[in-house]
């Protein structure tokens, strides 16, 4: 093909300043293949888009550079106009004059030069362009939100409403995440399960939500709109089908002083359980590492107390297949662990308070279970050692975040918050207490937020201290705080009773294992990573799957649920159409001389390379070569630069293109 | 920045290998912030530094480049999860077989360049071709191409080949 329209742009003078354009339309006319040329004072405006549509009909173009901006800016506007001009839009491309030369170039003479060099580079790509198709692939309109916190189950809820089938995971045995472990919430001082659980049962009763507790994902295949999801259900040993969850067996069970991470280890629980009261669903799940039956292969109490009979020692793990068209990974958070420092860890931990020695120092989940009427002391606030009310309460703030010295440099956003709301729900509770906080700076920008926290000094009384804690240490039954004030430059020392720190919010453990199963990236934290900090925050960089909640960064339940929504309306943008049309820059194998030694297959990001038998008429294999599955093809060309028998080519940025480009020179 | 210009006896040819997402990008933002540099580089735009076979880098040599930057996104930031890793190891490689070739190294430059580092690009390119221009220019591979035509391996039809077999 060798008739070419090049038009170039003045952009008003952004370009025509530095660059002479009309020496410019002049040289690439003397391009072989140049069958036209012009300039114009603004291409993209449209008179300028009139004038290339004219033009092609005219000339019988069959190629177009434009000579203007960046590809980045306008390279869809002239392919959509190359497209209108009945041209492939494939056969358009831009040759960039303005922000790779007119802008950075003050030498007329150089800057014109080197803007006939890039025109004459596109020129000579654009004739081994290729007419390419858009890629239409079809759309499974089924989501999979991995995770049942608030914000799982407000995305499940979002796009179950709007008709579209939904398949919530969750790896705990019931849903609600941390929220359901909240006492109370900030700034309204809601009771949590009262907002919550409803939407829990909502969740379970929905036509259209299908709920895998206790199970993990397995593996994650395939691209957006297409993907193939393994969910590992976890042996529960309880039929779900035929529990009604009267719960004898709870009651029954011998074993029962198994500490319940639910209550942070405050209260107990027997070996056949559900996590709370409340729990959905409230199937109780054997844990088979305590259950005397697993361990010894005597007990059976549970079986035989079990009415519809639904206990089931020898039920195993199961796979379960589900086919999604969109993925909502919602797996929120864990706070910072104040024990001993995990091996391995690149965060220090803090030896000066205690290592999670001293019992009366707790972190702030542990106080809101302790503060929860559904808790394990009824709402009853009391220290964990002995069981007697503390009449005087620290709260240590940012104890692991924005400390940097210790590896975590974030902030972790609600610790300001739940602490005011922790110093109001003790005053509620202890009238002749005292609360102090030892903080670095309140931090409650939202809706309320800074009310709620002069509330808890001027109402509440809480005493707050500007300052860090250095050290703490058990003095007879107290807790000895030693801390500065800042304001006045003075050194304090506290004998508190209870100890609460606001510990860092982390990641959940595995989600660097989860990004990995999915393909999306995180951070050096392992909070995953937004495909655009400020105008993609719920997208990932990998198509089809969306974030929402603490999974992206610490966050409060506001923020988590509109996130949540946010997630939820992406999905269901892409549940609105059929087909999803996507570039058609994609790698295919020559089969003809691929050798079928499958580097391809190691090097390829998305393991869109497929082994592909090749037989003849009767059958007989007659070589495997290597299939790149369009769909699943994000285009990087890695494969291309791999191929040691050059048989495979990235469409649009062929070898022969890219060679013509740097002949051209 | 309008400092005097100097007229020097050689201009450098640069050829930039760029991933269109960072170091393309990075470029624009030099564009947009008006930054200045040296006119000699001309970019060629590829989809990731992973697509960037090394063959291209040896051709950018034998037609005239003087010097080559090979340029992408930070580790760990590439669009394609990995394809800057997969082109980090190649040319760790590459270099040494270029080395061994008889190219100064200092030709050729690798470095990473993301969307909000125009200053870095323009460092960079600056940098490359004053060095560049102190080497002076790169013969011996266009020297090599030229012996590779009298040979007469290029000639296409056999009646050239028979024309250059009776000399």
């Amino acid at each position: 093909m060798s008739r070419i329209g090049v038009f170039v742009c003045h952009c008003g003078e952004n370009i025509s300043r530095t660059v002479d354009v009309e020496k410019v339309a002049a040289e690439a006319g003397r391009l072989f293949g140049v069958a036209y040329t012009c300039d114009y004072k603004y291409m993209c405006s449209d008179p300028g888009q009139n004038l290339l549509k004219k033009a092609v009909a005219e000339h019988k173009l069959e190629g177009i550079v434009v000579a203007a901006c960046s590809p980045r800016m306008h390279e869809k506007t002239f392919r959509n106009a190359a497209k209108a001009a009945g041209v492939n839009p494939f056969l358009c491309e831009m040759a960039n004059i303005r922000e790779h030369c007119s802008w950075v170039h003050e030498d007329r003479d150089e800057a014109t030069a080197k803007a006939i060099d890039i025109v004459t580079m596109m020129v000579e790509r654009v004739k081994r362009n290729k007419k390419l198709q858009p890629i239409t692939v079809p759309v499974t309109k089924k989501a999979l939100i991995i995770g049942g916190g608030i914000a799982g189950i407000q995305s499940a809820l979002d796009i179950a409403d709007s008709g579209h089938q939904v398949v919530l995971v969750e790896r705990e045995p019931s849903i609600g995440g941390h929220m359901a472990q909240l006492s109370e919430t900030f700034p309204t001082l809601d009771c949590s399960q009262c907002i919550m659980t409803p939407k829990m049962v909502d969740v379970v009763n929905h036509p259209n939500i299908t709920l895998h507790t206790y199970a993990e994902i397995e593996a994650v295949e395939g691209y957006i709109g297409n993907f193939q999801v393994k969910v590992r259900k976890k042996a529960r040993s309880v039929d779900m089908a035929k529990c009604t969850g009267c719960g004898v067996c709870m009651a029954k069970c011998p074993q029962k002083k198994i500490p319940n991470s639910f209550d942070k280890n405050l209260g107990f629980r027997p070996a056949i359980y559900v996590p709370f009261p409340q729990a959905v669903p409230n199937t109780p799940v054997i844990d088979r590492e305590n259950c005397t039956w697993f361990k010894t292969g005597k007990c059976g109490v549970c079986q035989k107390v079990c009415g519809p009979g639904a206990v089931d020692y020898t039920q195993e793990d199961e796979i379960v297949v589900e086919q999604v068209g969109a993925v909502v990974v919602a797996t929120g958070f864990q706070l910072y662990d104040i024990g001993p420092k995990p091996a391995g860890s690149a965060i220090e931990g803090y030896g000066e308070f205690g290592y999670g020695t001293i019992p009366d120092v707790i972190d702030g989940l542990t106080f809101e279970r302790l503060a929860s009427a559904s808790g394990p002391t009824g709402g009853k606030i009391v220290r964990p050692s002995d069981g007697a009310e503390p009449k005087s309460v620290v709260f240590v703030q940012c104890v692991g975040s924005r400390a940097r010295e210790k590896g975590i440099s974030y902030c972790s956003k609600i610790c300001c918050m739940y602490t005011a709301k922790h110093t109001m729900l003790y005053k509620h509770k202890v009238h002749d207490g005292q609360a102090y906080v030892f903080f670095m700076d309140a931090r409650t920008p939202g809706k309320g937020y800074d009310e709620f926290w002069r509330r808890s000094i001027e109402e509440e009384e809480a005493v707050y201290i500007r300052g860090m804690v250095s050290r703490l240490y058990q003095k007879g039954d107290k807790v000895v705080v030693m801390g500065s004030d800042v304001h006045i430059g003075v050194q304090v020392e506290i004998e508190a009773d209870l100890v609460v720190l606001a510990t860092a919010v982390q990641p959940r453990e595995g989600a660097d294992t989860l990004a990995q199963k999915l393909g999306i990236s995180y951070d050096k934290y392992h909070f995953y990573s937004e495909a655009h900090a400020k105008l993609r925050p719920v997208e990932c960089a990998t198509a089809g799957i969306y974030l929402a909640g603490a999974c992206q960064g610490p966050k409060d339940i506001p923020d988590t649920v509109s996130q949540a929504s946010a997630a939820a309306a992406k999905v269901m943008t892409l549940f609105a159409r059929n087909e999803l049309e996507r570039e058609p820059i994609v790698a295919k194998v020559n089969e003809r001389f691929c050798v079928g030694c499958l580097a391809c297959r190691k090097v390829c990001p998305y393991g869109a390379v497929e082994e592909k038998e090749i037989r003849d008429r009767s059958g007989n294999l007659i070589k495997v070569v290597a299939y790149v599955n369009p769909g699943v093809c994000g285009g990087c060309g890695t494969c291309q630069a791999t191929c040691p028998s050059k048989s495979v080519e990235l469409d649009g940025y062929t070898d022969e293109q890219i060679m013509a480009m740097i002949e051209a020179l | 920045m309008h400092t005097d210009k100097v007229k020097h006896d050689f201009e450098p040819k640069i050829v930039a290998l760029v991933c269109t997402w960072c170091t393309y990008a990075g470029a624009d933002l030099a564009g947009t912030s008006r930054m200045q540099y040296p006119p000699n580089v001309r970019v060629v735009k590829f989809p990731c530094t992973g697509r960037i076979d090394p063959v291209f880098i040896l051709r950018a040599f034998q037609k005239g480049a003087d010097g080559v930057l090979v340029s992408g996104c930070h580790p760990g930031d590439c669009h394609y999860m990995a394809g800057n890793f997969h082109a980090r190891r190649r040319f760790a490689a590459f270099r040494k077989l270029l080395e061994f070739v008889g190219v100064d190294l200092s030709r050729l430059q690798f470095s990473w360049v993301s969307a909000a580092e125009g200053g870095k690009w323009v460092e960079m390119v600056t940098e490359l071709t004053e060095r560049v221009r102190q080497l002076g220019p790169l013969t011996e591979f266009r020297e090599l191409e030229l012996a590779e035509q009298w040979s007469g391996a290029t000639l296409t039809t056999p009646e050239l080949k028979e024309a250059y077999q009776a000399i």
